[in-house]
């Protein structure tokens, strides 16, 4: 018995331990690795120092639309040359646009926002058509002499257009016209035929995701969408590095102080509860990781405020257990009865929690969402740690039988 | 048998507890009419600025170049360890407005770019529509407890929980308007965290006296509440207690928009330990013994 315990209480220590240590050094093995949870965790903004701008598409705009308008803002982002940069839309006529690294929110919004530009240049430099002159391109799949299916990208150019396209294609015969999108080439394709039709095609596409790439570009060109940005906050380089380390800070003493708090009340259980407390932060690293959550402040704020709150579970249950050793119950029976008694308690506290966190997820400003999302996590994480893992080590650390002095338990 | 440590009268001193949380809640009633609320950017819409000075300053000089741009409201705040930095919110102003008033105050102080360490601005209607959500969100939870509550206790407990939930919230908001303190997103996030966070010591109390109510029948109900209170007030105190802790840290250690969360959670979890024990128990006693008057009948107590 005595050896099983001690077996089964240090197993879950040294894996707990090995899988810390890969989750925050990584590890390389043949051809697998992991790289370490860091690196999976997006930090957000208001830490990493950046701009944030939310956009608003004016009038009556279709999907479409918001789907042009975000291929022209990523066309000029990637143009500046910010890492990790998001754009997504956001409801149905909203696109958030968040750029790392930059602090001028002047800047950022006159880039965002300003009108898309199309133009056909010709070798010579000279403008051949404007956006203006394009009445709709779009990808498509078109079967080539030889059988095989092939994206291409075709161009309906109004009468004007037409009339421009045929003199230029006939004088540039054999060489590229360049389609360019606020003074960036996005295709240099060959002019192979004179084009008197006002219908052109553009070939030589790597895949259909390409192509369709191109045909939102050329579109957004031809018909640009207004925006206006409606909110937009900028944090400065210096700001969000000093706000994680005053978090870490925070977080750091504050869980070594329940740790302490722990151990002082509750002894030997209360050791435990702050084993499994560890074990419970490794646990939240690990899925902020494979899910890519992005960890902002607010975020951060849920996360410790779901440490404090993880460690209740452990004392309904050690109190309850008290009261079973005052009865005069032994040591394990007590223990077992404690953790049955407080189950129901345990059970109503955290779901309330859980029940206010999704609501305000899905409810709540984009501002809050993190911190409901990280409470969200913690709270059901903790229900794991602080009944299953607790309750294991626990009975590992009878079957070790250690002592028979129930105030090495708290009592 | 009932072994605990505390046997403390709560039950017997009901009209004093009343009595201070009836003066809190009327003070803050009255801070809310005169004071009213200091929304935050998040719900009117506005800008906010906060610019490192990196020496002393008057703010006077501030709000000087404010009013040449003829901007109406505003707030300047010293902020920083050091007070060297300066916190300027106002209501919407137009980019061109902004930019002036930042080059203004960068050549005042002889800052260069990186001293306008943040920057931020929602426009009025995004503000309202964010208001709206999250005053939704408050009263979906509300109601989403509530059914909870009801499914969960019998109708005097429920009732004896709401009250106790409605004096935190209440208690919350009062010291926000006493104090002027800014009320925005976290605010009331935090307020719908309390609002389910509070109820942990209630059921717990709650449950401990359905117990007791099978076990002491004898006994009436006062005894029993006070029975329950003092038998559970270790796991209480603790269970609050370690929230508690992280967040005074969060307050102190960590930067604004920690704090912003850390305050109102500070205060509403302390206040929900408070009304569990201190509102909520001698309520349900008041109410189960105002129904016992009402059956005058030989009938027996039931719980």
């Amino acid at each position: 018995m005595r050896s099983r315990g001690f077996i089964k209480f240090f197993s879950v220590i040294i894996v707990a331990a090995i899988v810390a240590y890969i989750a925050f050094f990584g590890i390389k093995a043949g051809n697998y690795s992991i790289s370490p949870v860091q690196d999976h965790m997006r930090l957000g903004l208001d830490l990493r120092g950046g701009v944030y701008v939310l956009e608003e598409a004016q009038g009556n705009v279709t999907q479409d639309a918001i789907n042009k308008a975000i291929a022209v803002i990523r066309n000029r982002v990637d143009a500046l040359g910010v890492t990790q940069p998001v754009i997504s839309q956001q409801g149905s006529n909203r696109i958030r646009v968040e750029l790392p690294g930059m602090n001028d929110p002047d800047r950022a919004i006159e880039i965002i926002g300003k009108t898309a530009q199309l133009k056909f240049v010709g070798p010579d430099g000279q403008v051949i058509l404007t956006g203006a002159n394009v009445k709709d391109s779009k990808a498509v799949y078109a079967q080539t002499q030889t059988g095989i299916q092939q994206p291409e990208v075709t161009l309906v150019l109004d009468a004007e257009g037409t009339k421009k396209f045929a003199e230029a294609t006939q004088k540039f015969l054999n060489q590229p016209i360049a389609i360019v999108l606020d003074d960036k080439v996005i295709s240099a394709p060959t002019v192979q035929s004179v084009i008197t039709n006002g219908n052109a095609v553009i070939t030589g596409l790597k895949d259909f995701q390409e192509a369709s790439e191109l045909a939102t570009l050329i579109r957004a060109g031809s018909l640009p969408v207004t925006l206006k940005p409606i909110a937009y906050s900028s944090v400065g380089a210096t700001l969000g590095p000093s706000a994680l380390n005053a978090s870490l800070k925070a977080g750091i003493y504050g869980t070594l102080l329940v740790m302490l708090f722990m151990i002082a009340f509750y002894r030997l259980p209360g050791f435990v509860a702050d084993l499994a407390l560890l074990i419970y932060i490794l646990i939240n690293f690990i899925v902020y990781a494979l899910f890519n959550i992005t960890l902002d402040l607010p975020g951060i704020a849920g996360f410790l405020l779901s440490i404090g709150m993880a460690v209740d579970t452990n004392i309904l249950i050690f109190e309850r257990f008290k009261e079973e050793l005052w009865a005069g119950k032994s040591i394990r029976p007590a223990l077992d009865a404690g953790f049955a008694k407080a189950f129901r308690a345990v059970f109503d506290a955290n779901i309330t929690t859980i029940i206010g966190a999704i609501i305000l997820f899905y409810l709540g400003s984009g501002n809050v969402k993190g911190f409901a999302l990280t409470l969200l996590i913690g709270v059901t994480s903790s229900l794991f740690t602080a009944i299953t893992v607790t309750r294991f080590l626990l009975h590992a650390l009878l079957d070790m039988d250690l002592t028979k002095n129930i105030k090495l338990y708290g009592a | 048998m009932n072994q605990h440590r505390f046997h403390i009268d709560v039950i017997g001193k009901t009209k004093i507890w009343f009595a201070i949380s009836g003066i809190m809640i009327l003070i803050g009633v009255i801070a809310m009419l005169v004071n009213g609320f200091n929304w935050g950017i998040d719900f009117t819409g506005g800008t906010i600025m906060e610019f490192k000075i990196g020496k002393s300053f008057d703010t006077k000089d501030i709000i000087k170049i404010l009013n040449e741009y003829k901007v109406k409201d505003y707030q300047i705040q010293k902020i920083g360890t050091k007070g060297d930095h300066v916190s300027i919110k106002t209501s919407p102003i137009s980019n061109e407005t902004r930019l002036s008033i930042i080059k203004d105050i960068e050549k005042k102080y002889n800052l260069t770019e990186n001293d306008l360490i943040m920057s931020q601005q929602v426009g009025p209607s995004l503000g309202a529509e964010i208001k709206f959500g999250m005053i939704l969100a408050l009263l979906v939870a509300s109601a989403v407890m509530l059914t909870y509550l009801g499914f969960r206790f019998n109708f005097e407990m429920s009732l004896a929980a709401v009250v106790g939930l409605l004096h935190n919230v209440i208690i919350l908001i009062s010291i926000y308007a006493i104090f002027k303190i800014t009320v925005d997103s976290p605010f009331i996030a935090a307020l719908l965290t309390v609002f389910s966070y509070s109820l942990h010591d209630t059921i717990v109390i709650f449950d401990r006296i359905r117990d007791n109510l099978k076990s002491m029948r004898r006994s009436d109900y006062a005894e029993i509440a006070n029975v329950s209170i003092n038998q559970t007030l270790t796991r209480s105190i603790n269970v609050v207690l370690t929230v508690l802790i992280m967040l005074v840290l969060m307050y102190f250690l960590g930067p604004k928009a920690l704090k912003d969360f850390a305050l109102p959670l500070l205060i509403g979890i302390t206040w929900g330990a408070y009304s569990s024990i201190f509102i909520s128990t001698p309520l349900w006693v008041l109410i189960k013994n105002r129904e016992k008057r009402r059956k005058i009948s030989n009938k027996p107590i039931k719980a």
